[in-house]
């Protein structure tokens, strides 16, 4: 137990998915003009990490791993060079079942998200998240946690963020610095906030 | 975009429209490989050669792809061309290839890339859109080359590993400055690079939401 409370904490902070490793920068800055929607971008991204990296953890150990694929008589087949491809391919199907679901079962829901679905699978933070857990080795339950964590953690920099930009439009800023530039050098001090997590040892 | 020569789409996104100043596209992945240059190079070189091949795969089955799917097909097409990368990498550079780590894959999802597919490729013959694919992979390239130019010789005292300014550590004058190879320094350069660019060209200066009234001194009292 104490070992998933560490790791939630660490993907949350300390590995900061948006501060720390700059993934999902694309939409990170496009979509932070207003909290509601930095909001709703936010918890699509937790939803659907959540359920994305453990269904390629279990499709990477058990059939793109090398040896996995001992139960069909294949143990020396390694088809981890197919990893990129199966990644993409499952998030792209999985937010699309996602929007089919949603429409039909929970449409308000549905309707909060609606456009930033489809955004979703375009964005890193998915993909290097499904990465990072082939690259750490994590195990089934430990690719839930993590998953989790890490859309916490873009979802809270994301609306932090918004939050700042909303203040942030009423004060006067130099002309080229206007808009994107200020954007950049927030994020900068947003993310030298976030560095002082990276002391914790958990 | 229909007349437009080729020398045009080829130099147009290094400064002009430049697609992470301006278009916003491919912030993902640039800012964690700028650390030193030798690791920003070979990224550069996989991002441009991804860019230019897919937009002209993309080009060429244009014409064949039912609209509805075709954010699938583009996506299988440019996760091809990333799977050949990452494997050239792993075989002949494989110290780089371990640095870049998940980086490379992530070029799948660059906005750099599905974005001049759907945006120009669709739209565009074969020829064209190689030339516009290797101008946005340059005007990408420019940007993280000149972050990773400072990052690396003040935060490190060297360049592509060569050591340029002795640092104290190892008995010379230079007392290199820590932060800038911290994520948080990436953020800074590209914003005041921003800031530069769009003094030179004031036509991308954007718009304020929110104008303060003139200040009138009869209002004050």
């Amino acid at each position: 137990m104490e070992h998933y409370i560490s790791l939630i904490l660490k993907a949350i902070f300390v590995e900061n998915m948006a501060l720390a490793f700059f993934l999902g920068m694309c939409t990170f800055i496009a979509i932070s003009k207003k909290i509601e929607a930095a909001l709703g971008l936010g918890i699509a991204v937790v939803v659907v990490l959540t359920i994305t990296v453990p269904v390629n953890n279990l499709l990477y150990n058990s059939i793109l791993r090398e040896g996995a694929l001992d139960w069909a008589g294949l143990p020396n087949v390694d088809l981890s060079f197919l990893g990129l491809i199966t990644y993409i391919g499952i998030i792209a199907a999985i937010v699309q079942i996602m929007e089919m679901v949603l429409d039909k079962y929970i449409p308000a829901l549905y309707a909060a998200l609606g456009v930033f679905l489809p955004l979703i699978t375009v964005n890193c933070a998915i993909l290097g998240a499904s990465l990072f857990m082939v690259e750490r080795d994590y195990t089934f339950g430990e690719s839930v946690v993590y998953g989790f964590g890490a859309g916490v953690g873009w979802a809270l920099a994301i609306v932090a963020l918004a939050g700042i930009r909303e203040k942030l439009k009423y004060s006067d800023v130099p002309e080229g610095l206007r808009g994107l530039g200020i954007t950049f050098i927030t994020v900068g001090l947003m993310s030298l906030g976030f560095m002082s997590f990276s002391g914790i040892s958990l | 975009m229909a007349d437009a020569t080729a020398k045009q789409v080829l130099f147009e996104p290094i400064f002009s429209n430049n697609p992470i100043a301006l278009q916003i596209l491919g912030i993902c992945s640039a800012l964690a490989v700028t650390t030193s240059m030798n690791v920003t190079l070979v990224m550069c070189a996989a991002v441009i050669s991804v860019t230019a091949f897919a937009n002209l795969a993309v080009s060429l089955v244009r014409t064949q792809i039912p609209a509805s799917i075709r954010i699938i097909v583009q996506m299988t097409i440019i996760a091809s061309l990333v799977i050949v990368v990452d494997q050239v990498l792993k075989a002949f550079a494989y110290e780089i290839s371990k640095q870049l780590s998940v980086f490379v894959g992530l070029i799948i999802t660059n906005c750099i890339v599905m974005g001049r597919a759907e945006g120009f490729a669709m739209k565009n013959g074969p020829w064209l859109s190689f030339l516009d694919g290797i101008g946005n992979g340059l005007g990408y390239s420019v940007l993280l080359i000149f972050v990773a130019f400072f990052r690396e010789l003040l935060g490190a005292g060297s360049l592509f590993g060569f050591s340029l300014m002795p640092v104290v550590n190892e008995g010379g004058w230079y007392v290199p400055n820590g932060l800038l190879l911290l994520p948080p320094s990436a953020f800074f350069i590209i914003g005041l690079a921003i800031w530069g660019l769009r003094t030179w060209k004031p036509e991308q200066v954007e718009e304020p939401d929110y104008k303060m009234s003139r200040h009138t001194t009869k209002e004050a009292f």
